[in-house]
C-alpha cells in the first residue's frame, strides 16, 4: 500500500504542475487575477505531495520491504538502520526522486515566502519552476518509477555498495542535492524576469537570497564530499578532477560568479543580460553534470545507470529546458537596456573580473572534462585529467584569490587607485614577507604552484579581514561580516591545499607487529593485526601506538570485508592534530607476515574543509543578515502604519 | 551524489578479480634516494590505471597499477627520464595513457582554451568600462 | 556585434548537445587498442609458466607461420569460458601460445588441468612486465602474430563461439 501511495502522490503533484504551468500562463496571458489566485496554493500543495512521497520511499527503506524493486536491489535487511535510510538517495531512482522533491519544495518555498518580488514576475517564476518540475516528474514516472513491486518478492535484498555504508551517505548528496535543484529557483527567477521583461534591481535583490541559500548548500555538499572521499579512497586525495567531481564543482563556479554579478545588479543596476545568462547557465551546469553521471558517457560513470534511455531523456530535458531558456533569453534580452560603462577604478569592475575570471575557470573545466568526449568523434582516444587542471585553471584561480581580496577594499561607482593602492599596502608588505620566509623555508623543495599558494594564501587572508578594518565592528552589518568569512576561507583552504601538496609526507613500509616505523617526527609502533567483526562486516585491523613527543595514541586502520554484495574497502586511519593529520591505511599482507602500510603526514590539510565550512558559513550569515534586514524594515513600516 | 558515483565507480574491488600473487617489488615500495621517489611518484599520478580506468596509478589499488608503479620507480632507478617512459607507455596505450595532455595536434585546442576563453573575456569586459580619459 | 553575442551561448548548447547525442548513441567501447599493431613483437624472454610445456621467447613466434598468442591468467574468470574456443581453434590448425599473467606454476597447472591445454608454450610473467611492453591491457587477451613476428591483430576479452572464424581468418590474412 505504501509503494502505491507514493506513486500516486508522484502521480498527483505532476497533475498540480501542470495546473500550476497552465494557471499562471492563462492567468498572465489573460489578465486573469483569479485564475492566478491559485497558483501559489498549487506550488505549495505540489511541494507537500513530493515530500510525502519522498517520506514514504523512506519508510519502505526503512522496512526493507522488498517487494519493491528499488528496496530489493539496493538494500539489505541487516544493514544498519542509518544505511536503510540514507540507502534510499544511494541509488538512481532515489535520487532522482530527491531531485524532484527539491524541485517541489523549493517551489513550495519560493511561492511561500518571496514577497519582494513583483506579482506577475512572481507568477512567472512559479510557472517556469512547475514546466521543469514537468519534465522531472514525466523522467521519474516513466523511466525511473522508484516505486515498482516485483513479484515475487526475494527473500532478501542485494545489498548497499560498502562504499557508500558511511555516514557520509547521510549528509553529502542531500546537502548537494539542495544545491543543485536550489538553483532551479534562480533559473525560474530569470525565466519570469525575461518573461515580464522585468530585469532590474529589484528583481536581483529578490533573486540574491535563494541563490544565496543555494550555493551554501552547494558548498557544504562539495566540502563534505571531498572529505569524505578524501578517507574512504585511501590514498589521502581530497580532489581528483574526474568528470564526476567536475560535474558538481561547475555549478559551484556558475552559481559563485552569479552570487557576485547579482549584487552588481542589485546595487548598481548593471550586468543585466549577464546576470541572467548565468541563472540560466548555473541550473544548466547541474542539469548537464546529471547527464553526464546518469548516462554513462564519460568513463567513471559506468558503475551507475549507464542507460542509454536515461541518458536519452534527460538529454530531451536538458535541449527542451537550457535550449528553452537560451532562446527566450536571444528573443527578449535585446530589448533590455545595458547600464552605464563603469569606472576602471570601482568595486563594479573588480567583481566584472571575478566574473570573468570564474566563468573562464568554468569554460575551461567544461572544456577539459568533455574534450576526451569531442576527439572520440575523430576516433581519437585521450584522457584530461589533474596535471592539465592544476596547471590551466591553477593560475587563473590563483589570480581570482588575488581579485577577491582587492575587491572588497574598491569602492563602489569610482575609487582613486592612491587610495586603493594604499588600503592594499599592509596585505601586499605580508605577501612580500611570506614569500621570502616560504623561500627561504622551502626554495627548491616546492613547486611553483604550492609556493604562490602559500604567499597568497597568507596575504589574502590577511587582506580578506581589511572591510572591517577602523570599522565599528558593532555596526557592520551581518552581510559584511558574512563576505568577510567566506573570503577568509577561501584563503583558508587554499592554505591548505598549498601546504597539502607542498609539505606532506609519504612513507610506504612493509612491516610485521612490532615493528616501530619513524615519519615526519612521528614514532607509530604495529602493535598487533586481529579480526573484528562489525554490523555486516568483519575486518582485519591493525593496532598502531603512534606518538610525536607526547602520550601516545592508538589508532586502527582496518581492511574490511562485505558479504553482501562481497567487497573488500580499507578504512584509513585518520589522527587529528592542530597541524595537520597522520592518515594510516592498512594495505595487503606482503610475505613474511609483512603487511603494507602506507603513512601520510598531511601539514594543515584539514584547513582545506575548514574554508569550506567557512565559506558555507559566511553565506549563511550574509543570507541572514539581509533577509533580517528585510523583516526589519517590514516591521517599522508596519509600526509606522 | 556525484562523488559517490565517484567512489562507486572506482574503488569496489570486487574480491578475487585480484591476483593472489604478492605486489612487484616497488609497487608499494619508495626508491631510497627522494629526489628520483619525486620524480616516478610526479609521473606515476599522471599515467592512468589500464584495468580501473578512472585513476591514476598512483592512487589504485589494482594489481596491473602496482606492477606499473613498480616498472617506473625500477626504471627511474636505472636513470631512465620520466617523460621517455611517459613516451614508451604512449608508444603502447596512446595518448590515453597519459592524464597530462600531450602535444598531439588534436590537442592542441585543449592548450590554447585558456588564452581564447581569457582573450574573450577581455573583450567582453573592454565593452563594459569606460575608457579613462587622459588627465586623470 | 550584440545580436551576435546574444545568440552565442545558444549557438554554443546546441554544440554541445550534438556532441552528447553523439557520444550517446555511439558509445564509447572503452577498450584501449595496443598501438603496436602491425609492428614487431617487442623482444622478451619468459620463463616457463607450466611444469610439462616449454618457456617463451619473442623469437619463438617468428617462425615463418602465423601463430596466437594468448594473454590469460589462472585466476582470471573469464579466461577459463574461453578455454573451449581456444580448443577448437588448436584442432582448426592454429598454433597458439601464451603468457600467464602474474600467475605461479602450481596455479597454471591447475588451471590447465581444469580447463584444458592447448599451448605450445608458455612464458609466466609475473610482474606483468611484458604484458604492458605488449600494450596489452587486461586478460584474457589474444594476438595474431605474424609468420615475421609482427602483431597483425589483436583480441581484446574473451573469445567467444562466433569469434572463432574470425580469428581463424585473421590467422589466415597474415599468412
Amino acid at each position: 500500500m505504501i509503494a502505491e501511495t507514493g506513486l500516486a502522490a508522484l502521480w498527483l503533484a505532476a497533475s498540480l504542475a501542470l495546473l500550476q504551468l497552465v494557471l499562471a500562463f492563462v492567468g498572465l496571458k489573460g489578465n486573469k487575477p483569479d485564475l492566478l489566485a491559485a497558483v501559489r496554493p498549487a506550488a505549495v500543495a505540489q511541494g507537500v505531495l513530493t515530500a510525502i512521497a519522498f517520506a514514504l520511499l523512506i519508510t519502505l527503506f526503512m522496512r526493507s520491504d522488498m517487494s519493491v524493486l528499488l528496496v530489493a536491489t539496493n538494500s539489505h535487511s541487516a544493514k544498519p538502520w542509518l544505511y536503510k535510510f540514507a540507502g534510499t538517495w544511494g541509488n538512481h531512482e532515489g535520487s532522482m526522486l530527491l531531485w524532484v522533491t527539491v524541485m517541489g519544495v523549493a517551489g513550495a518555498a519560493v511561492a511561500l515566502f518571496e514577497r519582494a518580488l513583483r506579482r506577475d514576475t512572481h507568477m512567472a517564476t512559479l510557472g517556469g519552476q512547475a514546466a521543469i518540475s514537468l519534465g522531472f516528474y514525466a523522467f521519474l514516472l516513466f523511466s525511473s518509477n522508484p516505486f515498482a513491486r516485483i513479484d515475487p518478492a526475494p527473500a532478501d535484498g542485494q545489498g548497499l555498495n560498502p562504499l557508500l555504508q558511511d555516514p557520509g551517505l547521510a549528509f553529502h548528496p542531500p546537502t548537494l542535492y539542495l544545491g543543485y535543484v536550489g538553483l532551479s529557483v534562480a533559473f525560474s527567477f530569470a525565466i519570469g524576469a525575461l518573461l515580464t521583461r522585468q530585469v532590474d534591481a529589484s528583481f536581483a535583490r529578490a533573486m540574491r537570497p535563494w541563490v544565496l541559500g543555494a550555493w551554501v548548500l552547494l558548498t557544504l555538499g562539495i566540502t563534505a564530499g571531498s572529505y569524505w572521499a578524501y578517507y574512504e579512497l585511501g590514498w589521502g586525495g581530497w580532489w581528483f578532477w574526474d568528470p564526476v567531481e567536475n560535474a558538481s564543482l561547475m555549478p559551484w563556479l556558475a552559481a559563485t560568479a552569479l552570487l557576485h554579478s547579482v549584487t552588481v545588479l542589485a546595487t548598481r543596476d548593471a550586468l543585466r543580460a549577464w546576470t541572467v545568462m548565468l541563472a540560466v547557465v548555473a541550473f544548466s551546469m547541474s542539469m548537464v553534470g546529471t547527464f553526464l553521471v546518469r548516462s554513462g558517457i564519460l568513463t567513471s560513470v559506468h558503475a551507475f545507470a549507464v542507460d542509454p534511455t536515461r541518458g536519452s531523456f534527460i538529454l530531451g530535458l536538458l535541449a527542451l529546458y537550457i535550449g528553452g531558456a537560451l532562446a527566450l533569453f536571444g528573443w527578449r534580452i535585446g530589448a533590455v537596456r545595458e547600464g552605464a560603462p563603469f569606472e576602471l577604478v570601482s568595486r563594479e569592475t573588480m567583481l566584472v573580473i571575478n566574473n570573468l575570471l570564474l566563468t573562464v575557470i568554468l569554460g575551461l573545466v567544461l572544456i577539459g572534462t568533455l574534450y576526451p568526449l569531442m576527439t572520440e568523434a575523430f576516433g581519437h582516444k585521450v584522457s584530461v585529467g589533474a596535471p592539465y587542471f592544476d596547471r590551466i585553471a591553477g593560475p587563473i584561480a590563483l589570480a581570482l584569490m588575488i581579485a577577491m581580496a582587492a575587491g572588497p577594499l574598491v569602492r563602489w561607482r569610482k575609487d582613486q587607485t592612491r587610495a586603493v593602492t594604499k588600503r592594499l599596502l599592509i596585505p601586499l608588505g605580508i605577501a612580500l614577507l611570506l614569500s621570502s620566509l616560504v623561500s627561504a623555508l622551502a626554495w627548491g623543495r616546492i613547486g611553483i604552484l604550492p609556493f604562490l599558494g602559500l604567499v597568497i594564501a597568507g596575504s589574502v587572508g590577511v587582506a580578506s579581514l581589511a572591510p572591517l578594518w577602523k570599522r565599528n565592528l558593532r555596526r557592520t552589518p551581518l552581510f559584511t561580516y558574512g563576505m568577510v568569512i567566506a573570503h577568509l576561507g577561501c584563503a583558508v583552504s587554499l592554505g591548505g591545499m598549498a601546504s597539502d601538496s607542498a609539505f606532506t609526507v609519504e612513507k610506504l613500509v612493509a612491516a610485521r607487529p612490532g615493528d616501530t616505523i619513524q615519519t615526519a617526527g612521528w614514532q607509530l609502533r604495529f602493535l598487533q593485526i586481529q579480526p573484528i567483526a562489525g554490523d555486516n562486516w568483519t575486518a582485519l585491523q591493525a593496532d598502531m601506538e603512534v606518538r610525536r613527543n607526547g602520550a601516545p595514541v592508538t589508532i586502527h586502520p582496518q581492511s574490511r570485508f562485505f558479504a553482501s554484495p562481497p567487497t573488500s574497502t580499507s578504512e584509513a586511519a585518520l589522527l587529528t592534530r592542530w597541524d595537520g593529520q597522520l592518515y594510516v591505511v592498512l594495505g595487503e599482507e606482503v610475505e613474511g607476515g609483512r603487511w603494507q602500510l602506507r603513512i601520510w603526514w598531511k601539514p594543515f590539510v584539514t584547513l582545506i574543509w575548514l574554508g569550506g565550512i567557512m565559506i558555507a558559513l559566511g553565506g549563511a550569515l550574509a543570507l541572514l543578515g539581509r533577509e533580517r534586514r528585510g523583516w526589519l524594515m517590514k516591521w517599522r513600516a508596519r509600526a509606522a502604519a | 551524489m556525484k562523488l559517490i558515483l565517484l567512489l562507486f565507480a572506482l574503488i569496489a574491488t570486487p574480491l578475487a578479480a585480484q591476483t593472489a600473487l604478492p605486489p612487484a617489488p616497488y609497487a608499494d615500495q619508495q626508491l631510497a634516494d627522494p629526489a628520483l621517489e619525486r620524480k616516478a611518484k610526479a609521473l606515476m599520478e599522471t599515467i592512468r590505471c589500464l584495468t580501473c580506468q578512472s585513476q591514476s596509478i598512483a592512487d589504485s589499488n589494482a594489481s596491473m597499477a602496482g606492477d606499473m608503479r613498480s616498472q617506473i620507480r625500477e626504471r627511474i632507478m636505472a636513470g631512465e627520464q620520466p617523460e621517455a617512459i611517459r613516451a614508451w607507455l604512449i608508444a603502447r596505450y596512446g595518448d590515453w595513457v597519459s592524464y597530462e595532455p600531450t602535444a598531439a595536434p588534436i590537442l592542441w585546442p585543449l592548450w590554447a582554451a585558456p588564452l581564447v576563453l581569457l582573450g574573450l573575456g577581455v573583450l567582453l569586459l573592454r565593452g563594459r568600462i569606460k575608457r579613462k580619459a587622459r588627465s586623470s | 556585434m550584440r545580436t551576435l553575442l546574444i545568440w552565442l551561448p545558444l549557438a554554443l548548447f546546441l554544440g554541445f548537445i550534438a556532441l552528447f547525442a553523439s557520444g550517446l548513441f555511439q558509445p564509447d567501447d572503452r577498450i584501449i587498442h595496443s598501438r603496436l599493431v602491425g609492428q614487431p613483437l617487442p623482444a622478451f624472454t619468459l620463463p616457463a609458466a607450466a611444469s610439462d610445456r616449454p618457456p617463451l621467447a619473442s623469437s619463438q613466434l617468428a617462425t615463418g607461420q602465423p601463430r596466437l598468442l594468448n594473454i590469460f591468467a589462472s585466476w582470471c574468470v573469464p579466461c577459463a569460458a574461453e578455454a573451449p574456443q581456444l580448443d577448437a581453434l588448436k584442432a582448426a590448425g592454429a598454433q597458439i601460445d601464451a603468457i600467464a599473467i602474474r600467475d605461479a606454476r602450481p596455479d597454471v597447472d591447475a588451471f590447465l588441468k581444469r580447463n584444458g591445454n592447448p599451448y605450445a608454450r608458455i612464458g609466466l610473467d609475473a610482474r606483468s612486465e611484458v604484458q604492458i611492453a605488449l600494450g596489452s591491457s587486461g586478460v584474457p587477451e589474444t594476438f595474431v602474430i605474424d609468420g615475421e613476428g609482427r602483431i597483425a591483430y589483436q583480441h581484446i576479452g574473451e573469445i567467444r563461439a562466433d569469434d572463432v572464424p574470425m580469428i581463424l581468418d585473421r590467422l589466415r590474412a597474415a599468412q
